[in-house]
């Protein structure tokens, strides 16, 4: 049978439509132009621009703060969720537990923010760093448990079994036996839990205060009002950034296995 | 007896930090916004004392209503769109040999680990009437030097498909790699013309990833609020930013619950029908 080239053309058409804007956006931070109008000439001057904004750094400091604190926190309430799930399946409490874990994924982010926001004001919680750490445990722990939950439902349930036969309590098994199979679980949910803080622009936005920017609220701001070509210089940088950071995890774990 | 009821202490011990937790930030804020619907707005951007029904009924203004109408077509066009470019790349990804599946997957995702603002600032920079984009199109004679690309609809919608498809290509291509192929060359075997075949066999048997897919675009397009912040302009503004505004710049919380409110039961609609058909049809796993 002779296969149509039909999708075959839509895929390539696909590809570049997401690659063209990425690209122009990087071709243009060596752009001497001011002005993206054009090309004029190469030059790094966006880049070292980049380091006299002391507020660039400001907010990158607390991305990271929160970023940390934020996949530390959820990592350990979303891997007991994901225990707590795989080990009573069945029962009536992990099925509305599961609802749960499971509709923070699906909601759209700015009801999360607004609900957040209207949280705080009602309990009067002052608005900052703090609050955004919340929030950011908040929608990272689904994310964590989701992960955690995938890893302990593809492995072998008889070694856990061999434990307990041989005498190994609960908490011997959980510490000993389960802690170290779910690693690249763990390794993978808190990736996910980091790069989802450090990315939010949404919800953090409705629960930040002033003085507490993040990377994402800087970057927002300067594309409201601020100067294009530096952007495009940040989002390169950020960019170089993260492939590292995701070639660097994948080598991990390719060696650890 | 007694070992269930230790087992029944430790399933609430461990279910205890996330219940605890999601039900503070999770279900009780949604709570709050319904109560908060309810509640006047105090001149100082508070929440006033009593109850109200005036920030529901204020919804029914034109504006409103123009806005929700606009909201509605742009997340179903954006989901469309998707779905008519995500299922022939779900398609091939599932026929094409493994060693190509993987490296078309990578390209399909890596541009996404930019961060969403930035992918969104990419556009508008190729959408600007100094940009690429408009300049070839102006040559070409395809539109007029005085079209504008940006701050409209149009542009809203095609950057929401632009930050989704990836999101509608991978479940489209999970289901799609279940498929079993050899029922497409049965049904052409049987004089079934290759169109016809694609869409009488192949689509009903990728179902599942199709709707997911659609559920990927069209509830978060329904919640859109940054892509037609930079890109929408005036007329391009979804329920989204009719939120932000009452939070941010004139700072009537009691309005933007309200909004909210509304906000909230158009996304539980189609959630909840997708539910309701798949435990008609079949014994339902879960939507993934």
């Amino acid at each position: 049978m002779r296969r149509s080239r039909f999708p075959f053309f839509v895929t390539m058409a696909v590809l570049f439509f997401f690659y063209l804007p990425i690209i122009i956006l990087i071709v243009n931070s060596f752009n001497a132009s001011r002005f993206e109008s054009g090309w004029q000439g190469f030059s790094l001057m966006w880049y070292k621009r980049l380091f006299h904004e002391p507020e660039i750094w400001r907010a990158a400091k607390n991305s990271l703060l929160i970023a940390a604190s934020a996949t530390a926190v959820s990592l350990v309430i979303g891997t007991t969720a994901a225990i707590a799930l795989h080990r009573f399946a069945r029962s009536r409490l992990q099925r509305f537990h599961f609802g749960l874990v499971y509709t923070p994924l699906v909601v759209p982010e700015i009801l999360m923010g607004i609900s957040l926001l209207m949280l705080f004001v009602t309990a009067g919680v002052e608005l900052g760093l703090f609050t955004i750490f919340l929030a950011h445990v908040t929608f990272c722990i689904s994310f964590v448990a989701m992960t955690v939950l995938a890893r302990l439902q593809d492995f072998d349930e008889s070694i856990v079994e061999a434990a307990q036969d041989l005498g190994a309590g609960w908490w011997a098994t959980t510490r000993r036996v389960l802690l170290p199979m779910l690693m690249p679980g763990l390794i993978a949910g808190g990736l996910l839990a980091f790069t989802l803080s450090i990315d939010d622009f949404v919800i953090t936005f409705f629960v930040a205060g002033p003085g507490s920017t993040t990377l994402p609220i800087r970057v927002y701001s300067m594309i409201k009002y601020g100067s294009p070509p530096l952007i495009n210089a940040l989002s390169t940088l950020l960019l170089v950034l993260t492939f590292t950071a995701v070639a660097a995890s994948q080598r991990l774990s390719r060696s650890r296995r | 007896m007694r070992r269930e009821s230790r087992q029944k202490i430790r399933e609430t011990l461990v279910s205890f930090p996330s219940l605890f937790w999601l039900s503070l930030f999770f279900i009780v804020p949604t709570l709050f916004v319904f109560a908060i619907a309810l509640k006047p707005a105090n001149p100082y951007g508070g929440i006033g004392s009593g109850w109200t029904w005036d920030n529901l009924r204020s919804l029914v203004n034109p504006n409103y209503l123009a806005v929700a109408w606009r909201t509605l077509w742009i997340s179903v066009f954006s989901a469309a769109v998707c779905l008519v470019l995500a299922t022939p790349i779900g398609y091939y990804l599932a026929r094409v040999t493994a060693r190509w599946k993987g490296f078309f997957l990578m390209l399909i995702i890596v541009p996404f680990w930019t961060n969403f603002l930035i992918r969104i600032f990419a556009w508008k920079v190729l959408l600007h009437p100094e940009g690429a984009i408009k300049k070839v199109l102006a040559l070409s004679g395809l539109i007029g030097p005085q079209t504008s690309l940006l701050y409209n609809a149009g542009a809203v919608v095609l950057v929401t498909v632009y930050t989704f498809l990836p999101f509608t290509i991978l479940p489209i291509y999970a289901a799609a790699e279940k498929f079993d192929f050899q029922l497409l060359e049965a049904a052409r075997d049987l004089g079934a013309r290759r169109l016809q075949a694609f869409v009488r066999i192949f689509l009903p048997g990728i179902r599942r990833g199709l709707i997911t897919a659609v559920l990927f675009v069209f509830i978060p397009a329904l919640g859109s609020y940054v892509i037609p912040d930079i890109v929408g302009g005036p007329s391009g503004e979804m329920i989204g930013n009719k939120i932000a505004q009452r939070v941010f710049v004139d700072r009537n919380l009691p309005q933007a619950s309200a909004l909210s409110v509304v906000l909230i039961l158009s996304v539980l609609a189609p959630l909840v029908t997708v539910l309701v058909l798949q435990r008609k049809r079949e014994k339902p796993e879960s939507l993934l």
